[in-house]
């Protein structure tokens, strides 16, 4: 055997052992998804990537394209998939009141910026008082939830369905059931474009929080407090590490999450309407999650790996919404991708396909051998 | 420790929904002169146009007007069952029920028939025999449709390439008004759909689908969105892109429901038109229970306004 083949054949190797640890990385599924998504438009229609700099009827510049439309509507679902991320790890379950949370919080602002007068020439307060006071408000529901969590000890799917039920009534209550709209531009500034920046808000606030998440993770023990107690609470605790605290700090941050999303929701219209604001956004914030790689049985997390869920979310609604998939069929072809990536990264499957190259690649070399 | 605070928990919160219930149906007895009536109706936070309803509900059966009324809401049908039998225990006089589900119904229909009690349907019918009730008043979401699609018609447009965007498939305003597009489009060589996708009644849902026709670069000038939060939404894409739409401008907008807000667009030339969905039954249910029902079925009057036609009057008179 000369060098050269001797040389191919460790490439060859590292290559493979290279290909195997990438696989088995928890963003692997993620980014696999999202490089599929972005092949399959790839081959269907370049033009999906096309990324035009227009006006819009402001005389403003705007970019525009497929690509900008994904970014820009995944942002609140990205915010989401932080809070989720960081309760899922630590509580072991999901909070599904997020949706009528992000409706409370929406209908807060737009009290706040109206007053009395659902429809006020000008904004009572200052758009950022509002912001606070909202998501102040989110964090006492928050605070509400990861309460009945970590001190009553109740399931969190169970414990978020009261105000998953009554949220959206809470939310039409503090408007007293009107339908408020705000006619001052620059309050839909955060959920369009600010004059002259080309770009849409939503996607520069959903970067902020997550350049804010990543140095809390960074600088603080966060990471480590809600994976162990996610792991093992009661051995957690004997390490000198309050379960219950963080459990409840977890809700309170998606508390946060969910003001910031919901002010981005309200935004984008000026105006709220109850009982579809939302809607749903639950569900896909816990997909994000999952397809993040991540256990719903709570302990390790990557929070790049869901906000990359996040997107690829976004991504396929975009797809299916462009290449004008029967709209009644829409969840059904949702659901399939779905399933199929949540299967492929459920923890049992990785495993089980991780023993299967490992014997595959023993067969070979004892095959390998054999010939030798 | 812990299971007795689940329980006291528990009991904690039976007790809230068992006295929310009876708050809702709780109502003075005033003597004989009162008629009774029990109205059931959906959650009036569901949309502005149940908001407008219960509104008018609760200005007509008043103490002044000669009603006794006690109210239950749910978007459940059970619910509405269960608060119908209650309705009938309490011996009211007349029934007004807008269901939230059509089938269900026929066990305490009867029951309220023996009782001797009538029943007046509102904005919904539902699967049970004609006899059960007095009379059921409602709108004809296919003619709001024609309306609406007449009306495109007469723009004498050369070329009609339509965004349609639908309402939660199967509602009955989703099917009323998508089947007079639908004929008028199998109909005729120069209307095309560009695209007919539901958004829910979500305003952000049809943004976006307005938006994936933007950018995939196909052209269109009319947007028929089934309510006018869709139609919002819509119209939020076209200003992000520079479409002009409106009076005589390149897109016309077509919302349903005649919220105050549309009109108002309607008004300053930014939509072209919007169907009503007449919310105000009562003062046909307060007819019908002085002067007795003519007919089963009645069908409301609704109006479709046209942008260059439509006055502040009408605003005020018809945004709900």
């Amino acid at each position: 055997m000369s060098t050269s083949q001797k040389d191919l054949k460790l490439k060859k190797r590292s290559f493979s052992a290279f290909l195997g640890n990438m696989v088995r990385q928890q963003l692997f599924i993620p980014v696999a998804a999202l490089l599929i998504l972005v092949l399959f438009n790839l081959i269907m229609d370049p033009s999906f990537f096309k990324i035009e700099l227009g006006h819009n009827s402001a005389g403003d510049p705007v970019l525009s394209g497929y690509l900008i439309t994904i970014i820009d509507y995944a942002s609140e679902l990205a915010i989401l998939a932080i809070g989720m991320t960081l309760v899922t790890s630590a509580s072991g379950g999901q909070d599904i009141s997020v949706g009528a949370a992000m409706a409370i919080a929406g209908s807060v602002v737009l009290r706040v910026l109206c007053g009395n007068n659902p429809r006020p020439e000008h904004m009572q307060t200052s758009i950022i008082v509002a912001f606070l006071i909202a998501v102040l408000v989110s964090m006492c529901f928050g605070a509400f939830n990861g309460m009945l969590v970590a001190f009553f000890k109740i399931q969190p799917m169970v414990a978020t369905l009261i105000l998953y039920t009554a949220g959206r009534s809470i939310a039409a209550w503090i408007n007293k059931n009107k339908l408020p709209v705000i006619s001052d531009p620059s309050f839909g500034y955060f959920g369009n474009s600010i004059p002259g920046i080309p770009l849409p808000t939503p996607i520069f606030i959903a970067v902020i929080c997550m350049i804010i998440i990543a140095v809390v993770l960074k600088f603080t023990n966060l990471r480590l407090y809600s994976q162990s107690v996610g792991i093992n609470s009661s051995s957690s605790r004997l390490n000198g590490i309050n379960p219950q605290m963080v459990k409840f700090l977890t809700f309170v941050i998606l508390g946060v999450c969910v003001a910031v999303a919901g002010f981005i929701k309200v935004s984008r219209l000026s105006t709220i309407n109850y009982s579809v604001i939302a809607k749903d956004i639950e569900m896909d914030a816990i997909l994000a999650v999952a397809l993040g790689g991540n256990s719903l049985g709570g302990g390790k997390f990557n929070m790049k790996a869901s906000i990359i869920g996040a997107y690829v979310i976004q991504f396929l609604t975009t797809t299916l919404t462009k290449f004008k998939v029967n709209s009644t069929a829409i969840p059904a072809y949702k659901a399939v991708v779905v399933i199929i990536l949540v299967v492929l990264s459920a923890p049992i499957v990785r495993e089980k396909m991780g023993t299967l190259r490992k014997k595959l690649a023993r067969s070979k070399g004892n095959v390998g051998k054999e010939v030798a | 420790m812990k299971k007795l605070v689940s329980i006291l928990l528990t009991a904690a919160f039976v007790a809230t929904m068992a006295i929310g219930m009876c708050a809702c149906s709780k109502s003075e007895d005033d003597g004989d002169k009162l008629i009774k009536v029990g109205i059931i109706n959906n959650d009036p936070n569901e949309s502005g146009y149940r908001t407008a309803n219960d509104n008018d509900m609760k200005a007509t059966f008043t103490k002044e007007n000669g009603y006794d009324a006690s109210f239950a809401y749910s978007l459940k049908n059970e619910e509405q069952i269960a608060a119908a039998q209650k309705f009938i225990q309490d011996e009211v006089d007349y029934l007004l029920i807008s269901a939230a589900g059509t089938s269900g119904w026929d066990s305490v229909l009867k029951d309220a028939k023996d009782a001797g009690i009538k029943v007046i349907l509102f904005d919904r019918t539902i699967d049970a025999d004609e006899s059960l009730y007095e009379a059921s008043i409602v709108s004809d979401m296919a003619k709001e449709g024609e309306t609406a699609v007449d009306w495109l018609a007469s723009q004498n447009l050369s070329e009609y390439n339509v965004i349609h965007i639908q309402g939660v498939m199967g509602s009955s305003a989703q099917i009323g008004r998508s089947g007079a597009l639908d004929a008028k489009v199998a109909a005729e060589d120069n209307w095309n759909i560009v695209t007919q996708q539901t958004a829910e009644w979500n305003a952000e849902n049809a943004q976006q689908i307005v938006q994936a026709v933007i950018d995939s670069g196909e052209s269109f000038n009319v947007i028929y969105a089934e309510n006018d939060d869709m139609a919002k939404g819509a119209v939020q894409a076209l200003d992000k892109a520079n479409i002009s739409h409106g009076v005589g401008k390149d897109v016309i907008v077509i919302g349903f429901d005649c919220n105050k807000w549309a009109l108002e667009e309607l008004l300053a030339g930014n939509w072209n038109y919007d169907g009503q969905c007449n919310p105000f039954q009562a003062s046909y249910i307060d007819d019908i229970i002085k002067n007795g029902a003519k007919q089963k079925v009645v069908i409301m009057e609704e109006k479709g306004f046209d942008a260059t036609t439509i006055t502040q009057d009408d605003v005020d008179k018809y945004g709900i």
